[in-house]
């Protein structure tokens, strides 16, 4: 069906599938085997495998049918307050398990994935701590979250961790080849490196990304498409800014860095990519010759996480974007 | 009709100033289908415009038969029942919200919503089942939570329901959604572009465009068409033909945002703080958003800052902005950033005195 985003379509089935993360599918393979698991929390960056794994844990336990009633997945998308935990999580965990299928381990327990548990309240969290020990002998759980941070030490120490590592751009070329190969896509020369760098170990963003490409340039994947979908900001707009932000100590005027920033915004480009990608030119353009480039790159890094932090608040985009040139400008004239 | 809605282009094929992409999504809809997708970029750079020439692309006119309702939905959550009402926009095919109107309801606005077009979905003339489109406006605007939780919902209703999203600030869009869609930046026009279409609906409106006026127009618009072609209108209204003398009309607000700058520049003490107080408060309650004023304010104070004050006026900027948005009164910033830069002017008067 055309309609299905690559994503889901191939989602890894086993366990064994999950590309890169080989002390994860290790560990669980062998755990799978003996049918018996410990509490799981699996953690890492988007896009790395966390729901796949544990979703593909719940189909070779119990096979299609039963998965139905021996597993519940829970998300951020469904109500999660404590009301939910103390009734609908706790009455899940505490119902006895039915007959098991006899084509599949089915352990006698079941399984609760708590997807995106990081944005679970504290409470929530907190209420959810006797429950996991009192009916561990009938129910698993299954945490899963970007920043283990945020799951509170008590459910943490209870769960054997599980670390999710960013995918290697060779790892996720092999993934993206076996797609374009199933679904018909041809790759042009370049397209896969840019793939790899615009979704940075994101498989989840990397697929994405392939699909709107190819769709917009039906059945062919070009680098210049992959860059365009993916909202990567010209070289030469980035080149145009740290030139104007190094070209302080020159006498260039305050205005023209403001033209500059008005014109990246005008042209809609996310602040956050500029960010990012004004970063490295800061990084790599520099000349090694300047003893003081170190001083000057360190003050002109700080603005960038602060522009960077303050936008992840919501701040507003032209604003944040002039003050973070504005600085960086005065962090090479300063040093 | 006014002039921005009476060429607004309607089809894909009319589209001048976004060609390109109107090609794009042109290939896009060939197969009768589209991901999610998200449309970002300045105001009056024409994502509207093209989120409704791709629904008829998809639809046919159909979708252009809108009717306004203002409907009560009953949300059942797990402690109460919960009763928003909503404005929303909507043909057979699609349906178009405002997120933001429902304040901090908002996650569960929208989920029902989804949860409502999946269930009553549309069947096709084969016999296969189609899908609707939502159409969420100024989803920049949409809390956290309710991105959050539109996450997993994207996934699991995607073959019943697309949502197309439309946002400029595309940093308050979290990650996780912006990963699940299709993203279409649509710049803003550049200047000789806002001025090909001046030329062209003043040539069809049989009127005369004298260059210098046309010039003054297109950088009052700031790359916006939407302000340009209103402005445009405006002016016509008020003097036609029009002469190479005159002046685009600026909107009161901007007027009176430029008085306080300078009021701002000729004195610094606290007699005149609270006469700027006094107009912030006007602008606040004739409804201009405080980040507008903030923004403007900025820039007509650089206008007549001296270069040395301003990175410090810069940085204060960014700063009360990012308060006044996580803050819940917005006059607190608005006048700190006020005192905040008749310190620094100040200061950097006196310092050239001595």
């Amino acid at each position: 069906m055309s309609t299905q985003p690559w994503v889901e379509k191939y989602r890894p089935k086993n366990v064994s599938e999950v590309a890169y993360q080989e002390e994860v599918v290790n560990t669980l393979t062998r755990a799978l085997e003996t049918a018996n698991l410990p509490h799981l929390l699996f953690y890492g960056p988007p896009g790395t495998g966390k729901t796949s794994t544990a979703l593909a844990i719940a189909r070779q336990l119990y096979g299609p049918e039963l998965v139905k009633s021996r597993v519940l997945e829970l998300n951020a998308s469904d109500e999660r307050g404590i009301a939910v935990v103390r009734d609908k999580v706790k009455a899940f965990a505490a119902a006895a398990v039915g007959a098991p299928d006899p084509r599949y381990p089915c352990p006698p327990y079941k399984l609760l994935i708590l997807d995106e548990a990081d944005s679970m309240t504290q409470d929530a969290q907190n209420a959810l701590r006797r429950t996991m020990e009192t009916y561990s002998r009938v129910t698993r759980f299954v945490l899963l979250c970007n920043y283990v941070s945020r799951i509170i030490e008590p459910l943490a120490s209870r769960c054997a961790k599980f670390r999710f590592k960013p995918l290697q751009p060779a790892v996720m070329a092999g993934r993206v080849e076996h797609i374009c190969e199933r679904e018909g896509v041809t790759m042009q020369a370049g397209a896969m490196q840019a793939l790899a760098a615009v979704s940075g170990g994101d498989l989840r963003r990397a697929i994405t990304t392939l699909q709107s490409a190819a769709r917009l340039g039906g059945g062919t994947v070009d680098r210049a498409t992959v860059l365009d979908v993916s909202g990567q900001v010209p070289p030469e707009v980035i080149a145009a800014l740290a030139g104007a932000c190094r070209a302080a100590a020159r006498g260039s005027r305050f205005a023209d860095l403001q033209r500059l920033v008005a014109g990246a915004i005008a042209e809609g480009y996310a602040a956050q990519q500029v960010l990012a990608q004004l970063q490295v030119e800061l990084l790599t353009g520099g000349s090694a010759s300047d003893p003081k480039t170190d001083l000057k790159l360190a003050g002109a890094l700080e603005a960038l996480g602060a522009a960077d932090f303050a936008l992840t608040l919501g701040a507003d985009e032209s604003l944040q974007l002039l003050n973070a040139a504005a600085q960086i400008r005065a962090a090479f004239v300063a040093a | 009709m006014l002039w921005v809605d009476k060429y607004r282009p309607k089809a894909l094929d009319d589209f001048e100033l976004h060609k390109g992409i109107a090609d794009n999504l042109k290939k896009l809809v060939a197969t009768g289908d589209f991901p999610h997708t998200l449309f970002y970029g300045p105001p009056g750079a024409g994502k509207k415009t093209l989120v409704m020439a791709l629904l008829r692309a998809i639809y046919g006119p159909g979708v252009e038969k809108v009717r306004v309702e203002t409907k009560p939905w009953q949300i059942e959550l797990p402690s109460r029942k919960l009763e928003v009402e909503l404005t929303t926009l909507s043909s057979a095919h699609h349906l178009e919200m405002n997120p933001a109107d429902v304040g901090n309801h908002d996650r569960y606005v929208v989920q029902e919503i989804i949860k409502d077009m999946a269930r009553s979905r549309p069947l096709n003339t084969d016999g296969s089942k189609g899908f609707k489109v939502l159409v969420l406006n100024e989803v920049d605007r949409l809390s956290r939570e309710a991105q959050q939780g539109l996450r997993r919902t994207m996934e699991k209703y995607s073959s019943a329901c697309r949502l197309v999203m439309v946002c400029s600030n595309v940093s308050k869009v979290m990650e996780p959604v912006r990963s699940r869609c299709l993203c279409v930046r649509v710049a803003a026009p550049t200047d000789d572009q806002v001025m090909g279409v001046l030329q062209t609906v003043t040539r069809t409106e049989g009127l005369n465009l004298p260059p210098l006026f046309a010039g003054r127009l297109v950088d009052y618009s700031a790359r916006n068409l939407r302000r340009a072609l209103l402005c445009l209108e405006v002016c016509k209204a008020q003097r036609c033909p029009f002469t190479d003398d005159q002046e685009p009309q600026r909107a009161d607000w901007e007027l009176y945002i430029a008085e306080v700058a300078a009021n701002i520049m000729s004195e610094q003490t606290p007699k005149q703080l609270y006469l700027v107080r006094g107009k912030l408060y006007e602008l606040l309650a004739n409804c201009v958003p405080p980040e507008l004023i903030m923004r403007n304010l900025l820039f007509e104070l650089l206008k007549k800052m001296d270069d040395e004050v301003k990175l410090e006026a810069v940085s204060y900027a960014a700063q009360f902005e990012q308060r006044l948005q996580e803050g819940a009164k917005a006059i607190f910033h608005l006048e700190a950033f006020v005192a905040r830069i008749m310190a620094i002017v100040k200061q950097y008067a006196t310092s050239m005195m001595a």
